[in-house]
């Protein structure tokens, strides 16, 4: 009975996986009561979306935590959207490159993550600072100093340089398995360059843009280095949130209502990327 | 014609620099004889004599080996023996445990992070016994190191004629005899591949460590992240700068040996 070696397995998913999670659920759903019993409140979340007052001489109320939400999600996106655009260029030249030479930019490509990931996003303080490489060149070029650490700039550089190389290698796999024979057979029957993209390439390589898309957006949505490392230590994204809350505040179930509303979001894109995914699977089998 | 094909060159050589230009920057700075992180002021060694004999360096790298080392074998272990098991299972039970596995590989960091670190003080606070540590570091990257285990073998096992272990069991073998000498050699390459993955994963991993640690147990990322906040010193680059020539070094000899094996299939 070989399926007895799974039981071990079975065990051990169920105390690591499944039961941290559920905490996390319980504690964001629950709170102390005034008498010390646990009570079920759902007043975290409502926290979360609750206008606050920033002080007393500013009538203004601010979503702050909505905002910081939608921050993560325009700056994942933006990352997403800038990955694909650098990145499947990249992809789609490869893979009309001969053998050794495929292998190699292959090779160079993973080469890079290879170093400490912290380290390789420390290093674009050095690159980006005021006294930064990038100003010293400016200035000797006689152009205006840039002064983008710690802004939205600086960390959507930090995504796209840490995340383009999980936008090009799906889309390079899927781009691989097209028979090239298909773009012959396009043009022969008149299609154009871009109407050759459009109708035949870019379709068959959709399954990899998803996946690069996911594994593009996922980590950007719910990065904490980044942020912190070349945001600032003021610069919030949603995991920066909740690295505080259970980190600094102590205050383990807002921080667990955030860790939900993120597991939310990510389950979201994902069923939302996954119907694309199927439609274009169906439309792949009738071809075929 | 050539015209395009230079637009191409340029393209991919200016992605490779994005690519790259902080690694170079990180590894010129390791020989800079200034402590500034942005002005060249000449050529020293200095900082790989200050690394080799710096005894937080070298308690962080030596945390970091052991944990990659233990959590591979451990993971590699129960990864193994669990996709065994899962493949013989019901279709139903068995889309429930893979479903199960994936979570921790799309899940952010983060949320494993603090969901592990949340059970840990739950088990402590609620028995009174332990702290966290070595060992909640260890549990910890075993945890997110078996799912890619898991994913690694079980297309191996797919691929293995299932009547080749109940032959061995016919002919005599025990079970585990039968597992170890005709299931493990057919599924070898996948267990290599997941270890490898494995090891990668938790010598690389910070947002894990940085949750489920405890006072005064410290891998690299962790230490490279608390002195990010006042300043990286040069030896870490000196650190990295080791750390990377070595990989290139091994990942160059694999790729020429995978070269010459693609070589040897096409002729």
């Amino acid at each position: 009975m070989k399926r007895l070696f799974a039981y071990p397995y079975i065990l051990w998913m169920g105390i690591f996986i499944v039961v941290p999670l559920l905490l996390v659920v319980y504690y964001s759903v629950t709170a102390t009561g005034p008498d010390g019993n646990t009570v079920f409140t759902f007043d975290h979340f409502r926290r979360f979306f609750a206008p606050i007052t920033p002080g007393m001489d500013q009538p203004l109320r601010e979503r702050i935590f909505v905002s910081v939400a939608l921050r993560s999600i325009r700056l994942a996106l933006q990352s997403t959207g800038i990955c694909l655009l650098l990145g499947y260029p990249v992809a789609y030249i490869m893979t009309r490159k001969e053998y050794s030479e495929k292998s190699v930019l292959l090779f160079m490509l993973l080469v890079p993550m290879w170093m400490n990931f912290l380290l390789r996003t420390y290093a674009w303080l050095t690159i980006l600072e005021r006294n930064g490489l990038v100003n010293q060149l400016l200035t000797r070029l006689g152009l205006p100093m840039i002064d983008i650490l710690y802004t939205d700039a600086a960390v959507l550089l930090g995504m796209v340089y840490n995340f383009l190389p999980f936008m090009i290698l799906p889309i390079y796999t899927s781009l691989k398995k097209m028979d090239p024979r298909l773009i012959e057979a396009a043009q022969d029957l008149g299609a154009g360059g871009v109407s050759v993209f459009m109708r035949v390439v870019f379709p068959l390589s959709l399954p990899g843009v998803i996946s690069g898309i996911t594994m593009v957006f996922m980590p950007g949505a719910a990065t904490f280095i980044i942020s912190n490392l070349l945001g600032g230590q003021q610069y919030f994204l949603l995991g920066n949130l909740v690295e505080m809350q259970f980190l600094n505040v102590g205050d383990w179930h807002f921080g667990s209502a955030i860790a939900v509303i993120m597991m939310l979001l990510m389950v979201a894109s994902m069923v939302i990327l996954s119907l694309f995914d199927k439609g274009e699977n169906q439309g792949r089998s009738t071809i075929i | 014609m050539s015209l395009h094909k230079a637009v191409k060159k340029l393209y991919l050589g200016l992605i490779l620099f994005f690519l790259y230009a902080p690694i170079l920057v990180l590894m010129v700075f390791s020989f800079n004889a200034s402590r500034s992180r942005a002005n060249w002021e000449g050529f020293t060694l200095d900082w790989y004599r200050v690394l080799f004999n710096d005894p937080q360096i070298a308690l962080a790298l030596r945390n970091t080996l052991l944990i990659g080392v233990f959590s591979t074998v451990i993971a590699t272990a129960i990864g193994t023996l669990a996709a065994v098991g899962i493949d013989k299972m019901k279709r139903r039970p068995k889309a429930v445990v893979m479903g199960i596995s994936r979570i921790p590989v799309m899940m952010p960091d983060i949320v494993t992070g603090l969901s592990l670190m949340v059970l840990y003080l739950f088990v402590i606070r609620t028995l009174g016994i332990g702290r966290m540590g070595f060992t909640t570091l260890l549990l910890s990257h075993v945890m997110f190191n078996v799912p890619y285990v898991i994913l690694s073998v079980i297309p191996k096992l797919r691929q293995i004629d299932a009547n080749l272990y109940e032959a061995a069991l016919d002919l005599g073998a025990t079970p585990l005899r039968a597992f170890v000498q005709v299931i493990l050699p057919e599924i070898w390459p996948g267990v290599i591949t997941g270890a490898m993955l494995a090891f990668t994963l938790s010598i690389d991993d910070f947002m894990v460590s940085f949750f489920t640690t405890g006072a005064g147990v410290q891998n690299l990322s962790i230490l490279i992240f608390s002195m990010a906040r006042r300043g990286v010193q040069p030896q870490i680059n000196a650190l990295s700068t080791l750390m990377f020539l070595v990989i290139l070094a091994m990942l160059f000899i694999i790729h020429k040996r995978d070269q010459r094996q693609a070589k040897k299939i096409k002729v």
